[in-house]
């Protein structure tokens, strides 16, 4: 009898416990959402045209180059160089994705480091005798290096023109060459993967270290603090060391075009979290479209919605800046690291906040927790 | 000494019990320390990284390059002579010793049921395990029907600690009143078949399992010392690790709280589960010759009475330790003082963002480091919400860049989220951490919470 009513209460607490949740509480997050209609965005509305769009401009690029190398004037000159600043502006829709292909060749670290290895790139001149493919010439290839031999690295008051006109013309002409088709081919391997593996991607939404959906979160929050944030403002601002590096902007020998890049690649990250289409036709599901769904909140906004406005500040800031950074940096250094505050703030909210939000794991240490 | 419990002390009981606890302890720990190593833990967490976090007071406790292997060699040797009872003091000490040392290399990889075994270890030094189905009893000849009573309660009020502990620290406004942080977890895991884009997402599930996992804490313990509830509360036990396996990352700790809830049954229980192996090792060896074990009823030493008081004095500072978190202000889960060797499971969900900023003294000349550069991820994870790990840190980089430059400074930019409360900044970012020194004093450079937390 006793038992009975012991078993009757819990019964009854149990019950009433059920109820009041059901009753009381807006199941707000009980819409689930669907995952692969983010995935399917990015695959098909982002990442695919963008790669498209960068493989027709580095053709275009490349052109131009075999036009110069046939008739090596002036006026081709800028022609390549006028291809080359539309093709790495279209780069920058594509640096942060480092997944598949892209992240097993080193993609990005064979297209974009810079500071150009100049003496490496000398060296490797003089040498006639490189490989590409060595890691040791990464710093040797891609955009910085073009960046040099169309723009700059020459002090004794003679034109880049002279140097493709020079008994070493020819020498440097390949190299401008071979870099060219060298950035052809890397992307060529990373775009065909990618064709290839679009499918598994767009199926790929699990809550695990390998899912494409929590790659690609990873990939785009790293390439936000690190390729955008630290290379291009935070380390020629001199953030990570004692003093100023304004060398260390990204096309610096062009000496206009760092800002110019930056909100390229800020108009990027801008667009891949509000899932805008590369177009700019329409907007679909992204990260705003789960924090919506999750309903998490920053105050009394959603999240995602604090972000887009924190990054829409911060483009701002940069539309503020002078179109050579490092003049910028020399002029007023408070200016720039006022917009790499700005910058940073949407690091906290991605890293912290979003994360939090979608559970997903920074780095997938693989260890047991408690 | 007052007489019941001078007639508890006097008791005796079946050795039974404690005979299988020790059998299967040790095999646990051989196979938990072979899946550690083959997950290639042992070089990723100890032997890669370059710098550690040490617990205060133990700064000398460090991985010893490659030689941490034989470390771990050690633990297994000691685990395995502990399964068969071979020179079994000596065996549990060398255990206790060496799993501790392992789990205090590093605090970056603390886990409350690595502390739970140190502490099961360092209670079985002073208990006669090894008085039967053992090596040391084939070789004496000896075999001891009957342990004092209190050698198998020890190890079933510890149990109790952990599961009541527990329990009390679950009776808070986030777990109970937002189901936080459940409701994070469970929620991104829409990707479990069936329950995943259902069950998983609702709201009472959330709230359900936060409640009913608090009640579970707290009746467990009960349910398992009362004969008419034992198996439901084992039948709850089982029921309840599965579950918690299936969904997180736990590793061996939901074995091995049910295997240790077994020594609530009794002895008839494990007397026929022994008589079992003896079967099983017989059927394999049948020449083998146990008869000549010269049966003793009671085993009695003559250190009982200082066993006695050191397990004594153990369980009250076990009793106590955990409340030591009432002598900070501010709130626990985010200071974290005293959070630490309390049985606090699965309590916080806590998202972190530290980086550090060099200034030299002199020339004011200040830059950011790259953690990535001295932590390995798991390490930064860590660090980057922890106030103890963010000054020790801070001190290692303030070390390191004294040598390069002559006097610096070092502030920490540090902003985290808990609970899924919105982040906010963390550490005082005036304040110099390199002339902060770690002790036991309220680290009042740790920022207040901008809400609180009602409860335990």
């Amino acid at each position: 009898m006793k038992k009975n009513k012991i078993y009757l209460l819990i019964f009854i607490f149990l019950g009433t416990f059920f109820i009041a949740c059901e009753d009381s509480k807006e199941d707000q997050i009980e819409q689930s959402f669907d995952r692969s209609l983010v995935l399917l965005n990015w695959s098909d509305n982002i990442i695919t045209p963008s790669y498209q769009a960068f493989q027709e401009k580095l053709n275009i690029l490349k052109a131009s180059v075999d036009k110069f190398k046939a008739d090596v004037t002036q006026q081709n000159l800028d022609l390549v160089r006028s291809e080359w600043v539309n093709a790495y502006k279209s780069w920058q829709h594509v640096e942060m994705f480092n997944i598949g292909k892209a992240e097993e060749i080193y993609y990005s670290s064979k297209m974009n480091v810079y500071p150009a290895n100049i003496s490496r790139i000398k060296s490797n001149i003089d040498s006639e005798q490189y490989n590409l493919g060595n890691a040791n010439n990464n710093s040797a290839q891609g955009f910085p290096a073009l960046d040099y031999l169309l723009y700059g690295g020459i002090s004794d008051g003679s034109k880049v023109i002279d140097r493709f006109l020079s008994q070493d013309g020819n020498k440097y002409l390949s190299y401008l060459e071979n870099c060219v088709n060298k950035m052809i081919s890397l992307t060529k391997t990373v775009v065909d993967d990618w064709k290839a593996n679009k499918g598994s991607f767009v199926s790929s939404t699990e809550n695990t270290a390998t899912s494409s959906i929590n790659m690609l979160t990873n990939d785009f929050i790293y390439y936000y603090e690190k390729g955008f944030r630290a290379n291009k403002l935070g380390i020629p601002a001199g953030i990570f060391s004692s003093k100023t590096i304004p060398e260390n902007i990204e096309g610096y020998y062009n000496g206009k075009i760092s800002k110019v890049l930056a909100l390229e690649a800020l108009n990027a990250v801008h667009d891949f979290f509000v899932g805008k289409s590369f177009d700019n036709s329409k907007t679909n599901e992204s990260f705003k479209y789960i924090l919506k769904s999750l309903d998490t909140k920053k105050g009394e906004e959603n999240l995602g919605e604090v972000i887009e406005s924190k990054l829409l500040e911060a483009k701002l800031k940069v539309e503020g800046l002078d179109e050579n950074f490092a003049n910028q940096i020399n002029s007023d250094k408070v200016k720039f690291l006022e917009t790499y505050d700005a910058i940073q703030k949407v690091v906290v909210l991605l890293k912290v906040d979003m994360l939090q939000a979608l559970n997903i794991n920074v780095d997938y240490t693989d260890a047991d927790g408690d | 000494m007052n007489a019941s419990l001078k007639n508890y002390i006097n008791q005796y009981s079946d050795s039974s019990p404690l005979i299988l606890f020790r059998i299967g302890f040790g095999v646990l720990m051989c196979y938990s320390l072979i899946r550690f190593w083959l997950k290639g833990w042992i070089e990723t967490l100890y032997v890669n990284p370059s710098f550690h976090f040490s617990y205060y007071g133990f700064e000398w406790v460090k991985p010893i390059d490659e030689y941490t292997y034989l470390i771990f060699i050690l633990c297994f040797i000691s685990s395995f002579f502990v399964a068969i009872g071979y020179r079994y003091k000596l065996s549990i000490i060398l255990f206790f010793l060496s799993f501790t040392y392992i789990e205090m290399m590093d605090k970056t990889t603390y886990l409350n049921h690595y502390y739970f075994i140190s502490i099961l270890s360092f209670i079985m030094i002073f208990l006669p395990a090894n008085v039967g189905y053992s090596l040391d009893s084939f070789f004496n000849k000896k075999y001891y029907l009957k342990i004092p009573r209190w050698n198998i309660d020890i190890i079933k009020i510890l149990i109790a600690i952990v599961y009541l502990y527990s329990g009390v620290a679950k009776m808070n406004s986030d777990w109970l009143f937002q189901a936080m942080p459940l409701k994070i977890w469970l929620t991104s895991k829409y990707d479990l078949p069936i329950i995943g884009e259902s069950l998983m997402q609702k709201n009472w599930v959330h709230y359900f399992m936060s409640w009913g996992g608090m009640i579970y804490d707290l009746t467990i313990p009960f349910l398992l010392i009362e004969k008419r509830t034992r198996i439901l509360g084992f039948a709850l036990v089982v029921f309840f690790h599965v579950f918690t396996a299936v969904l997180f990352p736990i590793g061996m700790f939901p074995y091995i709280m049910i295997f240790s809830s077994l020594i609530f049954f009794n002895q008839r229980f494990h007397k026929k589960t022994l008589k079992y192996l003896e079967q099983l090792l017989i059927s394999i060896k049948p020449n083998l010759d146990l008869e000549k074990t010269k049966i003793i009823n009671n085993s009695k030493t003559k250190f009982e009475k200082i066993k006695l008081s050191v397990v004594t004095v153990f369980l009250i500072v076990q009793l106590l330790f955990p409340l030591r978190y009432f002598l900070y202000p501010g709130e626990l889960f985010w200071h974290e003082q005293g959070y630490r060797f309390s049985w606090r499971v699965m309590l916080m969900d806590k998202v972190g963002y530290t980086t550090f900023k060099i200034k030299e003294k002199r020339s004011g000349d200040t830059f950011m480091v790259n953690n990535e550069n001295f932590l390995t991820p798991f390490q930064e994870k860590q660090m980057s919400f922890q106030p103890d790990f963010i000054l020790e840190f801070a001190h290692y980089l303030g070390d390191k860049f004294s040598d390069e430059f002559n006097e610096v400074e070092v502030y920490a930019e540090s902003f985290v989220a808990l609970n899924g409360r919105p982040s906010q900044r963390f550490i005082d970012p005036e304040v110099n951490l390199y002339a902060e020194v770690e002790s036991f004093k309220n680290k009042t450079w740790v920022l207040p919470l901008n809400d609180e937390i009602k409860g335990f």
